[in-house]
């Protein structure tokens, strides 16, 4: 019994010196760098910044070859630590978060009864999708599976709900909807027109009872921060002058369509 | 008389019994880095290297430790430890000498450890030669035949396959069949290819 256990023994430690030995002739550099940044990283691999995992982009901003601000999940934060690694000068990065522009869900009227496998890619491939509205939302959530963060919800009206706490902006829901409905837009600013539909308002009226109906009322009130072109409101942050008749706004469209978060 | 052997192993081994198309071994590599012609070919060489060390270190294991204090079922142990020994050294050449390389191999060249067409030699060499040649130098002499030339099988089929798959980049595959499925078809084709070398055996 013991000769066996020796012998592999003795092979083991002999090959282990073997490669300690390798390892010091053929030993590679690696920018310490590159370990903090990993660390400072959010770690989810979502590769939202287009890179090949949280590693993949480590070594490309340690090497100079993408910018500080290439990771879209991390935010604020990650941006300082990585700053503070690669010993640049902070600035400041406006936090974004991910939108949902419609308010469909049950009140949307359906074009058909669809029947099939159940996510939005698939409905979307039949004649655009069930919903009477073109712009709509499908309702199976394929945003809510793919977010990494676990920050989208289902709703209880059928409505895919953003969590903005837990929403890191990136990107990932935005390029898996199907209808296009899901945007990045600034956390700061918290008045949006929940409606993206370009048809006239008598369709609108018939389809969908949260539908924008491009009845102006919220470009007067504002005095032309909210702005009607094809059909839809679209509210300019630059223009805006105070926020107060913005949420008279909120208060006054027919539809409901404008909201505050 | 000799030299007629080791001619007769180096057929048999790169194209009768090829490690890939007819012993089914080291299929991982076989379609994991064989999508282009360069990386392919520094696979085969990687996979020749450790082959052909490895026969030969697992021929002085068998013969001088094993054999001797009669432990031959510690064999699979003992040259899965003088493979892995031989990877990893390998591994820290390729990173040191070309880390573009290192890059290209990505997992695969870790997965030479366990990559059975190398055990696979090894094995077959104590099956074949260390068991029945009388003369231990003379086994020796077999199994790194066998073992160099199990590498250059190895690397011809690697060759031939990323040739195909390079074209085939070219070519209107139909869109389900695309990348792997296309890839296992050619690999099929070749497979009923190098039968031929053997013929039909019942």
């Amino acid at each position: 019994m013991l000769i066996p256990i020796i012998v592999m023994s003795a092979m083991g430690l002999l090959f282990g010196l073997g490669l300690a030995f390798a390892s010091n002739i053929f030993r590679v550099g690696l920018d310490p760098k590159i370990e903090r940044i990993i660390g400072a990283l959010p770690g989810a691999n979502c590769g939202a910044c287009g890179k090949a995992g949280c590693a993949g982009l480590a070594e490309a901003i340690a090497k100079g070859d993408a910018s500080l601000t290439s990771c879209p999940a991390g935010g604020e934060e990650t941006y300082n630590q990585i700053a503070s690694i690669m010993g640049v000068e902070k600035k400041t990065m406006a936090r974004k978060i991910a939108r949902i522009k419609c308010g469909g869900g049950d009140q949307a009227k359906n074009k058909y009864e669809y029947k099939g496998v159940k996510t939005c890619a698939a409905e979307g491939l039949m004649a655009g999708g069930g919903k009477l509205c073109n712009f709509g939302c499908l309702g199976f959530g394929d945003c809510v599976m793919v977010c990494p963060f676990d920050a989208i919800h289902m709703g209880k009206n059928g409505m895919p709900v953003v969590d903005s706490e837990r929403c890191t902006a990136c990107g990932k829901c935005v390029s898996e909807c199907p209808k296009n409905i899901i945007s990045l837009e600034n956390a700061s600013e918290t008045y949006y027109v929940k409606c993206l539909s370009r048809d006239k308002a008598s369709f609108v009226r018939n389809a969908c009872k949260t539908g924008c109906i491009a009845c102006k009322i919220c470009e007067k009130l504002s005095k032309g921060a909210f702005m009607v072109e094809d059909n839809l409101a679209r509210l300019d942050y630059d223009r805006v002058d105070n926020e107060e008749e913005l949420k008279l706004c909120v208060e006054k469209c027919p539809t409901r369509c404008i909201i505050q978060l | 008389m000799e030299l007629n052997q080791l001619f007769m192993i180096a057929i048999s081994v790169i194209f009768i019994n090829n490690f890939i198309l007819s012993r089914f071994l080291g299929l991982c590599p076989f379609i994991g880095v064989s999508k282009k012609t360069e990386p392919a070919f520094y696979m085969g060489l990687a996979v020749t290297f450790v082959m052909t060390a490895s026969s030969v270190i697992t021929w002085a294991v068998y013969i001088y430790l094993l054999e001797p204090f009669h432990i031959e079922y510690l064999r699979t142990l003992s040259f899965i430890l003088v493979i892995a020994s031989f990877v990893q050294l390998v591994e820290m050449f390729i990173q040191k000498t070309s880390p573009a390389l290192y890059r290209a191999f990505g997992i695969y060249l870790a997965l030479i450890t366990t990559n059975c067409a190398v055990f696979g030699v090894a094995v077959l060499n104590s099956e074949m030669y260390l068991k029945t040649t009388g003369n231990p130098l003379k086994g020796l002499l077999f199994c790194a035949t066998q073992g160099f030339f199990a590498g250059v099988g190895f690397t011809l089929v690697l060759l031939f396959m990323s040739g195909i798959r390079e074209r085939l980049e070219l070519c209107d595959v139909p869109g389900p069949m695309k990348n792997m499925p296309i890839a296992f078809i050619v690999a099929f084709l070749m497979s009923m290819a190098f039968m031929g070398f053997s013929g039909f055996r019942f």
